[in-house]
């Protein structure tokens, strides 16, 4: 798969690095690092789920949705007196039958993805209310905030929730890169009347995306609670545009079949070194948001102009 | 790949690393220098958002409370109102860029909890404005409104002003979870002399002090309870919103509407009429008394404790014996946020 | 070298009395057509003719009213493309059906991806790329076919070359016939030859082609026999060498009068 919309996010990220280490003197410390993939954690763990959707031309509106949902299913069953690990499970299954869900109607109905998952933020954020009454609640369980732990490397703490992550990305990154599934999965978003037709089972094969996708979201909500153990209902409102800009910002091509998960992790960095540096500089935040919007646009224009020069 | 896709690959992801790289200069370019940072003290502030004039006011006499003191203020804000992982991200960084202390208006009380703890495991001092924090000893010192009195305040005057009518109240409220929030509600009904879930409460709807939601909730509220003759507010966005649907329904004369914040522009309805009276906070109290409370932290040492009330006033101009108020001309005197001309009488 | 000589066996595949209709539209009427091993069957005729319905019952992906399709002499049913292809039918669709993103092998492969052997492929389901592009490469050699590196995402060649990797692929795997569907509609006069020399390549491995086309210069130039079709009939069953390319027009668009269905078997013995 093409390397170079990668190349250009990661020269990017790596010239903003420059540039806030000539600036200031904290940007390069092992934990102004580490904050920064803290940080980057959650809406990381979004990405990843995110990047399988969009291979596919489709889009993931819910997935910040879903993913408080589990929070907040995980914390009220503990609270009411189950045990952990099944309350964990039980909302990690939840959000994988949400997703489910979405990848059944797209599959089988042929509902645009993008409507579909636009009316499952709608349903799931009120059932999210209404489960937790409106009312964000502390979770004080060990289990659920074990993500936040963190060892030591040389000065800076690595939190396990960025352990799993970067463990999530390398599982999926097999996924896609070195098995048949990950090859159908391109396939499947470059020409999917191709796939068809050449006998993959596509509508298996989106159902199994979407599902997979809610599972990681579900993760996420794991992560989530490690790093502020706190189940709200009004969290992660802006996370679903956020993790599409990293995976757009990544090189990842909203048309589907074209993009790497390296490029997303690379997505992801970029907005979250973006922040961090900016808020040393003590510039206004507007400004995070401007350049935000021109790399956005300036990487689905190269993408469109690099299709172009193909056919 | 042929030679000339090659070549536009990779001037492509040049030309895409430059547009990326260029606004970023600039802003570092551009961006006013580290003010005069005379001994390197950094002051952090993380309001809820940049949207409420409430917390760009805070902002801004903090702001200049810096210049004056000549420090260094960072300030940060969540994206919306109740974004409890952009107060969190903000903190931590702050504690990274190396300050000193950080004032914090906190989102949901318990949300940046945590991250609070590691700052004042790093040796700053936090300082919760405008709402206190849950506990409140989370936080070295508070300086806010006692928004329960505020609310008390607002609850007695909307009682003297509704006189012997019997009362169909509707509660226009903030965002769920938030001190601010219940206090002032819990306040209001104090001072109205009634309890939850007292039947001349008619309908509640949350606003989460937005103009817009103030609208649509005061219109809701409206068509099912036409007979609504009082207002609770959570603040002057919603009530505004709360009067433009009041004057669509033709029923701005006979409903009393009051509402908490005193800003200029709140002010500017009461004196037109369109709010019946708005009891007032002062941010540029907290915001200077958390200032000079880091920068006497930073210098010599002394840390400080507890819940500081920064007071609250009553604006009306239309005054009941036994209650102490203000009139709007003092209120426009004493309000925070822009004397704005540019807003007419509708 | 010396021509193979197809003798007088049964069909590869044959098909008797296939009728069709569509609602009140009858497509095809009672068709029949056969062909044989290491033989270019060109079936030609004008739109509307029932061509592309009668390919499409042959590999599945239509099922007929009435009549039968033998393979092999035995008798068959083919519910869906992929039972057509499990009994050793492939099919080169007129759009060709390939990732243009993804690379020649992956395209050669694509719904049949190779895994490592041991734990590697069973386990952890990893695919075995360098075999497969070992693979690819020696189909390419053994057709023949002149492609740029292997690893070439496959929208960076051109549409000859794209058509030869959808040919190449359909040829890899197709152990009785491989059906293709106007493969130089969109082709150069070059790209063209090439692709008639892939056919002829994969017909040479004594595997049958059918070829649907309506370039009579190419059917002429690579077809062994010609099935004429017109108004969902086998008009004719002729040869290159029987008729002249005006006579297959005419009996095309009805000019010339049918001569019958039969097959001639000893005309059609090259």
């Amino acid at each position: 798969m093409a390397l170079n919309p990668v190349a250009g996010s990661l020269s990017t990220l790596l010239l903003f690095c420059v540039i806030f280490s000539v600036t200031t003197h904290t940007f390069l410390t092992p934990n102004n690092l580490s904050l920064i993939v803290q940080q980057s954690v959650i809406v990381g763990a979004l990405a990843v789920g995110e990047t399988l959707v969009i291979l596919t031309a489709g889009i993931d509106l819910a997935n910040g949705a879903i993913c408080v949902l589990g929070t907040i299913v995980a914390g009220k069953l503990v609270d009411v007196g189950y045990p952990a690990l099944p309350c964990l499970l039980a909302a990690v299954a939840l959000c994988t039958a949400v997703g489910a869900i979405a990848g059944l109607l797209v599959s089988r109905l042929r509902l645009p993805p993008f409507i579909v998952t636009l009316g499952l933020l709608g349903i799931v954020t009120a059932a999210t209310r209404l489960i937790s009454q409106g009312g964000a609640f502390p979770v004080m369980d060990d289990l659920l905030a074990w993500t936040g732990n963190s060892i030591r490397i040389g000065s800076a703490p690595l939190t396990y929730g960025t352990i799993i992550l970067v463990g999530l990305y390398l599982v999926v990154w097999y996924m896609l890169t070195q098995t048949a599934w990950g090859t159908q999965v391109y396939a499947l978003g470059n020409n999917p009347e191709a796939a068809r037709l050449v006998g993959i089972p596509v509508r298996r094969r989106l159902l199994s995306i979407y599902s997979l996708a809610a599972l990681i979201y579900g993760l996420g909500a794991w992560l989530a609670l490690g790093r502020i153990p706190n189940a709200d209902p009004n969290a992660l409102q802006t996370a679903n545009l956020d993790s599409i800009t990293a995976v757009v910002i990544g090189g990842t091509s909203l048309f589907g079949g074209r993009g790497s998960l390296f490029g997303t992790l690379i997505g992801t960095l970029i907005v979250g070194v973006l922040r961090n540096g900016l808020t040393l500089e003590g510039i206004d935040p507007l400004w995070q948001d401007l350049v935000t919007g021109i790399l956005v646009i300036a990487a689905v224009a190269l993408d469109q102009l690099t299709r172009r020069r193909r056919t | 790949m042929t030679g000339t896709d090659r070549r536009t690959s990779r001037r492509g992801w040049l030309a895409y690393a430059l547009i990326a790289a260029l606004p970023s200069t600039l802003a570092i370019g551009l961006a006013p220098p580290a003010a005069a940072a005379g001994d390197g003290i950094l002051v952090g502030l993380v309001t809820k958002t940049e949207v409420n004039p409430y917390f760009v006011a805070l902002r801004r006499s903090a702001e200049a409370e810096a210049r004056a003191r000549g420090v260094r203020l960072i300030a940060r804000a969540g994206k919306f109102d109740g974004d409890n992982e952009g107060q969190v991200a903000a903190i931590e960084t702050l504690i990274s860029a190396g300050a000193k202390g950080i004032l914090i208006t906190p989102n949901n009380s318990t949300g940046p909890l945590g991250a609070i703890a590691k700052a004042r495991r790093a040796g700053i001092v936090v300082i919760a404005l405008d709402t206190a924090t849950d506990p409140a000893d989370a936080v070295d010192a508070t300086y806010a409104t006692d928004n329960f009195q505020a609310g008390v305040k607002q609850g007695q005057y909307a009682r003297k002003a509704l006189g012997s009518k019997t009362p169909h109240l509707a509660m226009l409220d903030g965002t769920p979870g938030g001190t601010v929030d219940t206090f002032r509600h819990n306040g209001f009904l104090q001072g109205f002399g009634i309890k939850e879930g007292d039947p001349a409460i008619v309908g509640k709807q949350i606003t989460n002090g937005a103009q817009d939601k103030g609208q649509t909730g005061m219109e809701n509220l409206l068509s099912a309870h036409p007979d609504i003759n009082v207002v609770y507010t959570i603040n002057e966005p919603a009530a505004e919103g709360a009067y433009a649907a009041l004057r669509a329904a033709g029923h701005e004369h006979d409903v009393v509407l009051t509402s908490i914040d005193g800003g200029c522009l709140g002010v500017k309805y009461v004196k037109r009429g369109a709010i019946g009276a708005t009891v007032m906070q002062f941010p540029a109290k907290m915001a200077k008394a958390g200032v000079d409370a880091v920068v006497d932290y930073a210098k010599n040492g002394t840390k400080p404790a507890g819940l500081h009330d920064t007071g609250s006033a009553t604006i009306t101009d239309h005054p009941f014996p036994g209650l102490e108020t203000h009139d709007t001309a003092w209120g426009l005197s004493k309000c925070w946020g822009r004397r704005s001309r540019y807003r007419q009488d509708r | 070298m010396s021509e193979p000589v197809p003798m007088l066996e049964a069909p590869v595949l044959e098909a008797r009395g296939i009728t069709k209709s569509y609602g009140h539209v009858a497509v095809l009427h009672g068709v029949d057509f056969e062909v044989r091993a290491g033989e270019v069957m060109a079936v030609v005729g004008d739109n509307g003719a029932g061509k592309s319905t009668l390919i499409k019952t042959l590999c599945g992906a239509v099922q007929p009213d009435a009549g039968e399709i033998l393979l092999d002499g035995e008798p068959v049913r083919f519910a869906t493309p992929l039972a057509a292809r499990a009994s050793g039918i492939e099919t080169v669709y007129q759009d060709l059906a390939v990732a243009p993103a993804l690379d020649i092998a992956s395209n050669l492969f694509l719904g049949r991806e190779l895994r490592r052997p041991g734990p590697l492929g069973r386990w952890l389901r990893m695919l075995d790329k360098p075999r497969m592009r070992a693979e690819a490469q020696r189909h390419m050699d053994e057709l023949r076919f002149r492609l740029p590196a292997i690893t070439n995402a496959v929208e960076a060649l051109s549409g000859g070359q794209r058509q030869g990797v959808a040919v190449a692929r359909a040829a890899a795997f197709a152990r009785r016939l491989v059906i293709m569907d106007e493969p130089t509609a969109a082709l150069g006069v070059r790209e063209t030859g090439q692709v008639l020399d892939l056919i002829r390549s994969v017909r040479d491995r004594g595997l049958a082609i059918v070829l649907i086309s309506h370039n009579m210069p190419n059917v002429f130039e690579v077809a062994d026999r010609i099935h004429v079709m017109r108004l969902g009939r086998r008009v004719m069953l002729t040869s290159p060498k029987q008729s002249s390319m005006a006579d297959i027009v005419g009996l095309m668009t009805g000019a010339l009068p049918a001569h019958g269905h039969a097959a001639q078997p000893e005309a059609a013995r090259p």
